[in-house]
C-alpha cells in the first residue's frame, strides 16, 4: 500500500523528518510512535499530501506521488485527525460534513447513504441534522471516522485519533476502528505517542525520534518490550507508568 | 424557546444601554456650568423672570422628576430648541444627520468591499509580497491622520487634477434645486430626476468617502487577515484540504464562512465609529453633517443641540450593535 524511501521533510529551515524509509502492506496496520515533536504527524501529512516541503520517493497504492496529489487521491487515502471538535466544520451539519467528500469527488448521494455511514460508526439518522457542538467528543470522532470512510478508501491515516478523548470513549473508538478495518480490509497508518494504542491496533510499528525511525518492531515485541534501541526502551518503560520516588 | 430568550436578553440589554445613555446625557446637562435659564434670558434678566423661566423649564422640580420629563420629551422626539439655529433640535438633526449617514455608508461600503477581499487575499498569501503590500497599505491607512489625508486628497484630486468636486455636498448653484424629500441628497436628486444634481452630489461624495473609506479599509483588512489566519490554522481546514477540496473553496466556503461572524461586528463598529467620529473629515470637506453640527453647537454653548446630537449618535451606535448581535444569531448555528 505504501512504499516510502528516504523521506525527508522540512518546516522552513528545520528538518523534521530525516531519511525515513518504510513499507506498509495491503490490509496491514502500521503504527508510528514517538514523543511530541518527533516528526510523526509531519510524516503522516506528507503521505496525505498536506505537507509539501519534502523529498524522497513515495508510492501509495502502487502510484508514485509528488507534491501535488491527483483529484481522486481522496478516494484512496483518507485521514482522521486528533481533535474531533476542531476537525469538523463548526457551521456544517453532520449530514453536510459526511456529504462533502462525495461532493468533492462528484459522486451522487442521498440521505440513505449518509444514514448508512452514520449507522456504520454506531450513530443513527437523528444525528444527521446536528451540528458538532451538539455532539459529545466520542460522537464527534465517530462522525470524523464516518467522514473519512465515505469514499471507501483503501488507506486510513490516523493522527492520534483517541488522544483528545477520555479513557472509556478511547476504548469505544479503538473497537470501532478495529471493526471497520476487519470489515473493509483497509490499511491503517496510526500515529500516536501511546504504545498501548499502537499495540492495540497495529501489527507492526516504528519508533520515531528526532525525525528518524530508530526501531521497527512487531506488535508482539512491542507488547513484550523486546526492543533494542535505548530510546525505544525508555519510551516503553515510560509507557508502563512511573515509580514513586519516595 | 432558547432563541427567543436570547433575543429578549439582547433587546433588554439594548434598552438598558439606552436608559444609561439618557441618564448620561441628562447628567451632563446638569453638571456643565451653564444655567439653561440664563442661556435663554441672558444675564440682565430680572430675578422674577429668571425664576419664571426656571419654573417653565421644570428646573425647580426634583432631579428624578426632571429626568422623567427629559425621557418623556426625548421619547416624543423633542430635544428642545437650538440656541444657535433657533430651530427645534430634532429638525436640525433631521437636516444634518442624513449627510453623515450618506458619508459613513459610502465610506463603510468602500472599506468593506475592498478591505475584506484584501485581508482574505493577504491571509491566503501570508508572508508573500502581496501580504506585505496589503499590510503596509493597512498600516499607513491606520496611522496617517484622516484630516491630513483629506487635505492632501483635496489638493491633489480637486485643486490639481480636477477629477472630483470640492468641499460641500453639492455645487452651490444646484443646492436650491434639489427638493428635500429624504435628506439624502443623492437619493433626492435621483428622485427629482435631476441628472446634473445627482452627478454633482456623487462627485462631492467620492473624495471624503474614499478618505474615510481608506481608514475603514485599513481596519477591516487587518481584522479580516487576522481572523482568516486564525481560521486557516484550524484542523477542519486541514481536514477540508485532506478531502481534496480546492484552495478557493477552502478559503471562501470553509474559512470565510466562519470569519463572516466576527467581521459583522468589526464592520458594524467601523460604521458606528464613522457616524460619530468623522468630525474632522466633515470639517475638512465642509460636509454639513452631525459632527460639524455638534462641533459648532459646542463652540456656541448650545447644550440642547449638543445633547440631542450626542443622543442620536448614541442611539445609532446601540442600533448598529443590536443589528450585529441579531445577525450573529441568524448566521451562527451555535448561537441559536
Amino acid at each position: 500500500m505504501i512504499e516510502a524511501r528516504g523521506i525527508t521533510a522540512r518546516h522552513g529551515d528545520n528538518v523534521v523528518v530525516r531519511d525515513v524509509s518504510f513499507d506498509v502492506a495491503d490490509g496491514e496496520s502500521f503504527g508510528i510512535v514517538g514523543e511530541s515533536g518527533s516528526g510523526k504527524s509531519t510524516l503522516l501529512r506528507v503521505i496525505a499530501g498536506l505537507h509539501r516541503d519534502w523529498s524522497g520517493e513515495l508510492s501509495v497504492a502502487g502510484k508514485k506521488q509528488d507534491r501535488d496529489r491527483p483529484h481522486d487521491f481522496g478516494r484512496v487515502v483518507s485521514m482522521v485527525f486528533q481533535d474531533p471538535y476542531g476537525s469538523l466544520h463548526p457551521r456544517q451539519t453532520v449530514g453536510r460534513a459526511l456529504a462533502e467528500p462525495l461532493i468533492v469527488q462528484g459522486i451522487r448521494y442521498d440521505a440513505a447513504r449518509i444514514d448508512a455511514a452514520l449507522r456504520d460508526v454506531g450513530l443513527d439518522a437523528s444525528h444527521r441534522a446536528r451540528y458538532p457542538h451538539q455532539l459529545s467528543g466520542g460522537q464527534r470522532q465517530r462522525v470524523a471516522i464516518a467522514r473519512a470512510l465515505m469514499l471507501e478508501p483503501r488507506l486510513l491515516l490516523l493522527d492520534e485519533p483517541t488522544s483528545a478523548l477520555d479513557a472509556s470513549v478511547q476504548a469505544d473508538i479503538l473497537a470501532l476502528l478495529r471493526r471497520v478495518r476487519q470489515a473493509r480490509g483497509m490499511s491503517f497508518v496510526l500515529v500516536s505517542h501511546s504504545l498501548a494504542i499502537v499495540e492495540a491496533l497495529c501489527e507492526r510499528a516504528a519508533v520515531m525520534q528526532q525525525g528518524s525511525f530508530v526501531e521497527e518492531v512487531s506488535a508482539g515485541d512491542l507488547r513484550r518490550g523486546n526492543l533494542h534501541n535505548s530510546y525505544a526502551r525508555e519510551l516503553f518503560a515510560a509507557s508502563r507508568g512511573f515509580r514513586r520516588a519516595f | 424557546m432558547k432563541a427567543a430568550s436570547h433575543t429578549a436578553r439582547i433587546l433588554i440589554s439594548a434598552v438598558l444601554t439606552l436608559l444609561g445613555l439618557l441618564l448620561a446625557t441628562f447628567l451632563i446637562a446638569r453638571v456643565v456650568p451653564i444655567d439653561p435659564a440664563l442661556a435663554i434670558l441672558g444675564d440682565r434678566a430680572s430675578a422674577s423672570s429668571y425664576e419664571q423661566t426656571r419654573k417653565e423649564l421644570g428646573l425647580d422640580r426634583p432631579l428624578y422628576v426632571q429626568f422623567g420629563r427629559y425621557v418623556a420629551s426625548v421619547a416624543r422626539g423633542d430635544f428642545g430648541r437650538s440656541a444657535l439655529t433657533k430651530n427645534p433640535v430634532a429638525q436640525d438633526i433631521g437636516r444634518f444627520f442624513p449627510a453623515t449617514i450618506e458619508l459613513a455608508t459610502g465610506a463603510t461600503l468602500i472599506g468593506a468591499l475592498l478591505g475584506v477581499p484584501a485581508g482574505l487575499y493577504a491571509a491566503a498569501r501570508r508572508g508573500k509580497v502581496t501580504d506585505h503590500v496589503m499590510r503596509a497599505l493597512g498600516l499607513f491607512g491606520y496611522s496617517v491622520p484622516v484630516f491630513w489625508l483629506g487635505m492632501m486628497a483635496l489638493v491633489l484630486f480637486y485643486a490639481d487634477l480636477g477629477w472630483v468636486a470640492g468641499p460641500g455636498r453639492i455645487d452651490t448653484a444646484l443646492e436650491d434645486f434639489v427638493p428635500h424629500v429624504t435628506g439624502f441628497i443623492m437619493i433626492d436628486a435621483a428622485l427629482s430626476g435631476d441628472g446634473e444634481a445627482f452627478r454633482s452630489a456623487l462627485s462631492h461624495l467620492v473624495l471624503p468617502a474614499l478618505v474615510l473609506g481608506y481608514f475603514s479599509f485599513a481596519y477591516i483588512s487587518r481584522m479580516t487577515r487576522s481572523f482568516m489566519l486564525q481560521e486557516l490554522g484550524q484542523e477542519y481546514i486541514v481536514a477540508a484540504r485532506a478531502k481534496g477540496l480546492g484552495e478557493r473553496r477552502v478559503l471562501w466556503v470553509h474559512a470565510f464562512r466562519n470569519v463572516r461572524l466576527p467581521l459583522i461586528t468589526v464592520i458594524a463598529l467601523a460604521y458606528a465609529g464613522l457616524l460619530e467620529g468623522s468630525v474632522l473629515t466633515e470639517t475638512v470637506f465642509s460636509w454639513p453633517g452631525i459632527g460639524q453640527y455638534i462641533t459648532n453647537s459646542l463652540l456656541s454653548i448650545d447644550m440642547n443641540a449638543v445633547l440631542g446630537g450626542t443622543l442620536v449618535i448614541g442611539v445609532m451606535f446601540i442600533a448598529v450593535n443590536l443589528i450585529a448581535d441579531l445577525l450573529y444569531r441568524v448566521l451562527d448555528p451555535r448561537a441559536r
